[in-house]
């Protein structure tokens, strides 16, 4: 299967890092605001919980990080499986640059999951809970992917060996997905993403979504910047590098 | 068949199998993939005897009382077709309460006691304002906390 042509053309480096760099503050200023308008709506307009009082907006921030650290992770694996198929470069840059912004927005869910543990559920941890514990073996395959990218001297060989680390880690997003509903667990259902309607009022769910896309777009932003960081890095020696750097200088 | 087709079904091939064996191997696991156990399950001999376990339900409403004199309080556990009396001495989480889901973690006497060390609650998928949360009620449903 080839890749179509326009495709091919925006895996070019220097064409992806002009369009990146047009792109990039678009999604980093809608981002932003679209965060703080949904951190407005979620922390002061939205009504309290009735079961749960307050203290359940802290889904304003847990949701919307727990679902960048499984789509970052997907972009990771997706970038790491293009690299090692159809070898290009582009690819395993951006898997790269994706790396340590999934790490830490899946940091973020476990620590604002833990926040809200204690005072729900009665404790910050448990173990032996599916959910829980899937998330933090995400956690490890973001750190392992990283560390064996760093340990390797020769950047083609770490691109392929922890790409292939990250292809095999996609066998646990359906398990964090899917945890709570194929075994029993201390963690809720779907709330959002469920074939009935969302269980949550309206007035609830807008400030939910708003913030969801914002961290879409704020996430999407530092990973473009990231990845074109890791462009100049590694094409450090091409003319379009030197050009490029004289011309921001 | 082209380096690039080898590459792509060898990825294919190796993520089916690593696919299989994960399910393998979650499937062979399942008991531990639990997190509790419900009273039926223990009713009819799932639940493994002797070890430490966790059962989860909902708090049955009225059954919660406290011995005087004494820091324990017990309260039957219910998934609705079942119950087990729990047993438990320690402080309860802000959401314990009557019709709340719960799991206990602790140990099965042989008189069907079962005595907890640890209880959190759990909370539904449900967020809903107080206000419709009460018209559901007076309408005679409930915001029952769910029992997955």
């Amino acid at each position: 299967m080839r890749l179509p042509n326009w495709l091919h053309k925006l895996a070019s480096p220097p064409h992806f890092y002009r369009i990146a760099a047009r792109i990039e503050p678009w999604m980093l200023w809608s981002g932003l605001a679209a965060i703080a308008v949904g951190a407005f709506g979620g922390l002061l307009l939205a009504p309290p919980d009735y079961q749960q009082g307050d203290a359940y907006r802290i889904i304003y921030f847990h949701v919307p990080a727990a679902y960048l650290a499984m789509q970052l992770y997907a972009l990771m694996a997706i970038g790491s499986a293009i690299g090692l198929i159809w070898r290009i470069k582009l690819a395993y840059a951006i898997a790269a640059a994706a790396a340590p912004v999934g790490l830490a927005f899946t940091g973020l869910a476990l620590a604002t999951g833990m926040l809200w543990g204690k005072p729900m559920w009665g404790a910050y941890w448990s173990w032996g809970d599916a959910r829980l514990t899937s998330v933090l073996v995400m956690f490890f395959l973001y750190l392992g992917y990283m560390l064996l990218h760093a340990s390797l001297e020769e950047r083609s060989t770490a691109d392929r060996a922890a790409g292939i680390l990250a292809v095999v880690g996609v066998v646990n997003l359906p398990i964090i997905k899917f945890s709570v509903e194929w075994w029993s667990s201390l963690h809720q259902g779907p709330t959002i993403s469920r074939l009935a309607a969302p269980a949550i009022t309206w007035d609830m769910l807008w400030p939910l979504l708003v913030m969801v896309a914002g961290a879409v777009l704020f996430s999407m932003a530092v990973t473009l910047t990231r990845a074109r960081a890791e462009v100049l890095l590694r094409e450090r020696g091409a003319r379009w590098v030197q050009d490029a750097v004289a011309a921001d200088a | 068949m082209t380096p690039r087709r080898r590459r792509m079904v060898a990825m294919a091939s190796g993520l089916v199998c690593l696919a299989a064996a994960t399910a393998l191997v979650l499937t062979a696991f399942e008991q531990n993939m639990l997190y509790f156990y419900t009273p039926t399950q223990i009713a009819s001999g799932e639940a493994p005897e002797r070890r430490r376990l966790r059962v989860g339900g909902l708090v049955e409403r009225g059954s919660v009382r406290r011995l005087s004199g004494a820091l324990e309080v017990r309260f039957d556990v219910t998934d609705l077709d079942r119950s087990v009396t729990v047993a438990y001495a320690g402080v309860l989480p802000d959401l314990f309460r009557e019709g709340q889901g719960v799991v206990a973690h602790g140990r099965l006497g042989a008189d069907g006691l079962f005595e907890a060390d640890e209880v959190l609650a759990r909370h539904d998928e449900n967020y809903m304002p107080p206000e419709v949360a009460e018209m559901l009620e007076e309408k005679g449903h409930p915001p029952d906390a769910s029992l997955r």
